[in-house]
C-alpha cells in the first residue's frame, strides 16, 4: 500500500510540474497547448547534458532552460507578434516532438551511469517521515518531488499573495484594465510564460532522468495534454492542482496494478478517467460560470493595446 | 520611438508575397541547421522533392497524406469560420473509425456497395456526434470548447485502446495486440491507382467553397464568425447554426477515419489519425481559412511528410525532421501574418508624424 502510495506521487510528480507551468501561463491570459512539446524538448536536452557531463544539477537547469527557451517562441510569436495562441500552441507541441525526435534518434539505448541515477534515490526528511503512513509515502521521496511540493506551495503565493502576482492575475483578467493601471502587460506576459515553460521542460527532465531513467521515443506519451487537463481540474489553482496531479498519477498506475487481478477492463477504464473527469468538471464549472470559477476572463483573448476602444 | 497600427487592407498578391517570404526564411533557417549537421542542404531539400514525387508509387504515397490532411482540414475550417476552436479533429477521425470498423469486422457479409456506404454514413454519423457533444455544452452552457474538444480526442483514442486490446483483438493474432483485417468487401477501391477518397476530396473542396460562399448556412457561419451578436439582432438562429457545422465539420473528419483504417490501413489500430487531426488545424491556418488554398497547402504538407520518409534512408537523417520542418515553416508564417495586419511607423524622437 505505501509502496503504491510511494509510485503514484512519483507518478505524479511530472504531471505537477507541467500542471504548474501552464497554470502560470494561462494566468496571464495566454493558451499556451505546447506542453507536451515543451515537456519533450526539456526531456531530451536534459537527457542530453545530464549523459554527457553526468552532473544532474546541470542536467535539471538545461531541462528547464530549453523548456523556457521554447516557451519563449511561443511568446515571442504570441505576444509581440500576436498570432493565434491556439495554432502556435500547437505548432510548438510539433515543433517539441520533431526536435527531441531528431535529437532522441541518436540518444537512442543510452543509459544514465549508476552514480548518476543513485543521486536521485530517496531522501527521508527527519521527524516528518515518521509520521504514520503519510510520512513514508510524503516524505522519503527524492529532491524532484520535494522540489515540486515546494514549487506548488510557492507558486500559490506568488500568485495569490504577492503584489506580483495580483498584477499577474490582472494582466489575465483585463489586459486594458492592467495596461492602463501602469503594468507592463507584455513584460508580465513573457516573463510568466516563460517560467511556465520552464517548469514544463522540468517535468520532462525528470521523466528522462529520474522516472524511466533512459530515452525512448515519445517519452512523455500524452502527460502534456493531461497536464491541460488538470489546469481545469485543478481551476487554475496551484494547491488543488498539487492535490490533483497525484490523484492522476494514481489513477495512472492504478489501472496497470489492477491488471494483475485480473479485472476486466479496469486499465482501460482508468486511463480514460482523467479526461472524463475532467470534461465532468469544465461541464459543471460552466453550468455556474460566474461563481468563482478561476478561468482567467481573459484566457486565448489576445491583447492589442491599439485595438481598445 | 516607432509605433504600430493596423495595416490597411493589402493586395493579395502582396499577402501571398509576404507568406512566400516568411516560408522561404524558415527553410533558411532550417538549411543553416542542415548545414552545422553536416549536410548539404541543397541536396537534401531537393532529395526531398524527389523523395516524395519522384516515381509514381512515391507520388501515390504522397497523395495518400494529401488526402486524409485536406479533408480534415476542410471540416476544421468550417468550425474555425465560426471561431469555434475545434481542436477535436483528432477524436472525430478516431470516432468516424470505429463505426465504420464496426460495419467492417461485424458485417462483412453484406454486399459490398451497401456495406462500404454504411460505412461511410456510420462514420460521417459517429464524427458528427462526437463534435456534437462539446458543441451542445458550448450553446447551452458557453463551456470552453478548445479544451472539451481536446479531451474528446483523448477518450476516443482510449476507446480505440481498449478495442485493439481487448475487446475487438485477434484471436489468431498470437498474442498481438491488433484487430483482424478488414474482409476484402470493406476496402474502399482504386481508381487510377489511388483510393476512392480522392474523390471525395475533390468534391468536398468543392462543396465547402459552394456552402461557404453560395449558401444560407455559409452566410450564417461568417456573420456568427464575425459577431454573434449581429447575427442574433439580425434575426439569425446562432445556436442552431453553431449545431449544425460542428456536426458537419465532424462528420467530414469522421469519413476520415473510415478512409484511413479501410483503404491505408485495412483495420482499425490506435495510429489511425495519426496526428492528421492536428496538422489538418494547422494547415486549415496556413491557408488563411480559404478552402481553395487548402489542397496546396496540404499537398505542401504531404511532400514534406513523404519526402522526409525517403532521406531517412538516403542521408540518415532521423524522420523526425518532418515534424521540426513543419512546425518550423507553420511558426514563420505565423509569426508573418504581423506584417500583413499591421504597419510599424517610425518615429523621430521630438514628437509623431504622420
Amino acid at each position: 500500500m505505501i509502496l503504491f502510495l510511494m509510485a503514484a506521487i512519483q507518478a505524479g510528480t511530472p504531471l505537477l510540474l507541467a500542471t504548474l507551468g501552464e497554470i502560470i501561463t494561462e494566468r496571464t491570459g495566454n493558451l499556451n497547448l505546447g506542453v507536451e512539446g515543451m515537456m519533450l524538448i526539456g526531456a531530451v536536452f536534459g537527457f542530453l547534458v545530464g549523459h554527457s557531463t553526468e552532473m544532474p544539477f546541470l542536467a535539471i537547469a538545461a531541462g528547464a532552460a530549453s523548456g523556457a527557451v521554447a516557451a519563449g517562441i511561443y511568446a515571442f510569436v504570441t505576444v509581440t507578434l500576436r498570432a493565434n495562441q491556439v495554432v502556435t500552441g500547437l505548432a510548438l507541441t510539433i515543433f517539441g516532438t520533431g526536435v527531441s525526435g531528431f535529437i532522441g534518434k541518436y540518444l537512442m539505448g543510452f543509459v544514465l551511469s549508476e552514480g548518476f541515477i543513485d543521486q536521485f534515490e530517496p531522501i527521508a526528511i527527519p521527524l516528518l517521515s515518521k509520521i504514520p503512513l503519510i510520512g513514508p509515502v510524503l516524505f522519503n521521496q527524492n529532491y524532484f518531488v520535494y522540489l515540486a511540493y515546494l514549487l506548488a506551495i510557492a507558486s500559490w503565493f506568488y500568485i495569490e499573495r504577492t503584489r506580483f502576482g495580483l498584477n499577474l492575475r490582472m494582466v489575465g483578467e483585463n489586459p486594458a484594465a492592467a495596461d492602463a493601471s501602469g503594468i507592463n502587460v507584455s513584460l508580465y506576459k513573457y516573463v510568466h510564460i516563460m517560467i511556465g515553460g520552464a517548469l514544463c521542460g522540468l517535468g520532462g527532465a525528470y521523466l528522462s532522468l529520474v522516472y524511466v531513467p533512459a530515452w525512448q521515443e515519445n517519452l512523455t506519451a500524452g502527460r502534456g495534454w493531461i497536464a491541460i487537463a488538470l489546469v481545469i481540474f485543478s481551476q487554475w489553482n496551484t494547491l488543488y492542482a498539487l492535490f490533483g496531479s497525484y490523484l492522476f498519477g494514481m489513477l495512472g498506475i492504478l489501472g496497470f496494478r489492477l491488471q494483475q487481478f485480473n479485472i476486466p477492463y479496469a486499465q482501460y477504464i482508468f486511463s480514460a478517467m482523467p479526461y472524463v473527469i475532467t470534461i465532468t468538471v469544465l461541464i459543471i464549472t460552466s453550468m455556474q460560470k460566474g461563481k468563482g470559477s478561476n478561468e482567467p476572463e481573459g484566457l486565448s483573448v489576445p491583447y492589442f493595446r491599439e485595438d481598445r476602444h | 520611438m516607432f509605433k504600430i497600427t493596423k495595416q490597411r487592407e493589402l493586395p493579395i498578391v502582396k499577402v501571398v508575397l509576404i507568406k512566400l517570404a516568411a516560408i522561404a526564411c524558415g527553410l533558411m533557417l532550417l538549411g543553416v541547421a542542415l548545414a552545422f549537421l553536416g549536410h548539404n542542404p541543397i541536396k537534401v531539400y531537393s532529395e526531398l522533392v524527389l523523395g516524395a514525387l519522384g516515381s509514381s508509387y512515391r507520388l501515390v504515397e504522397t497523395i495518400n497524406v494529401m488526402i486524409p490532411l485536406t479533408i480534415t482540414a476542410l471540416g476544421v475550417l468550417i468550425a474555425f469560420k465560426m471561431k469555434f476552436w475545434n481542436i477535436g479533429a483528432e477524436g472525430q477521425i478516431a470516432m468516424g473509425a470505429i463505426a465504420g470498423s464496426y460495419l467492417a469486422l461485424f458485417h462483412s457479409n453484406l454486399p459490398k456497395p451497401i456495406l462500404l456506404v454504411g460505412m461511410v454514413l456510420l462514420a460521417m454519423l459517429a464524427g458528427g456526434v462526437w463534435a456534437l457533444i462539446p458543441a451542445f455544452f458550448k450553446v447551452r452552457y458557453n463551456s470552453n470548447e478548445t479544451l472539451f474538444t481536446l479531451m474528446m480526442n483523448y477518450l476516443a483514442i482510449q476507446l480505440i485502446v481498449f478495442l485493439q486490446f481487448s475487446a475487438w483483438k485477434d484471436p489468431k493474432s498470437f498474442g498481438f495486440a491488433k484487430i483482424a483485417q478488414f474482409n476484402e468487401s470493406a476496402i474502399f477501391p482504386k481508381l487510377f491507382g489511388v483510393h476512392i477518397g480522392w474523390v471525395a476530396m475533390l468534391f468536398l473542396v468543392f462543396a465547402i467553397y459552394m456552402l461557404i460562399n453560395h449558401t444560407k448556412l455559409g452566410y450564417e457561419i461568417c456573420v456568427v464568425g464575425t459577431s454573434k451578436n449581429t447575427a442574433k439582432y439580425a434575426g439569425m438562429d446562432v445556436k442552431g447554426t453553431i449545431l449544425k457545422t460542428l456536426f458537419l465539420s465532424g462528420a467530414i473528419a469522421g469519413l476520415v477515419g473510415v478512409f484511413q483504417a479501410s483503404a491505408i490501413n485495412g483495420t482499425l489500430s490506435v495510429q489511425v489519425s495519426g496526428g492528421y487531426g492536428f496538422t489538418a488545424i494547422i494547415i486549415a491556418w496556413l491557408s488563411g481559412m480559404s478552402t481553395l488554398v487548402v489542397p496546396f497547402t496540404a499537398f505542401f504538407f504531404a511532400i514534406l511528410t513523404q519526402g522526409a520518409n525517403y532521406i531517412q534512408t538516403v542521408f540518415q537523417i532521423p524522420q523526425a525532421l518532418a515534424e521540426v520542418m513543419q512546425a518550423v515553416i507553420l511558426i514563420f508564417a505565423l509569426g508573418s501574418e504581423f506584417f500583413v495586419t499591421y504597419r510599424i511607423e517610425w518615429q523621430s524622437k521630438g514628437g509623431p508624424t504622420t
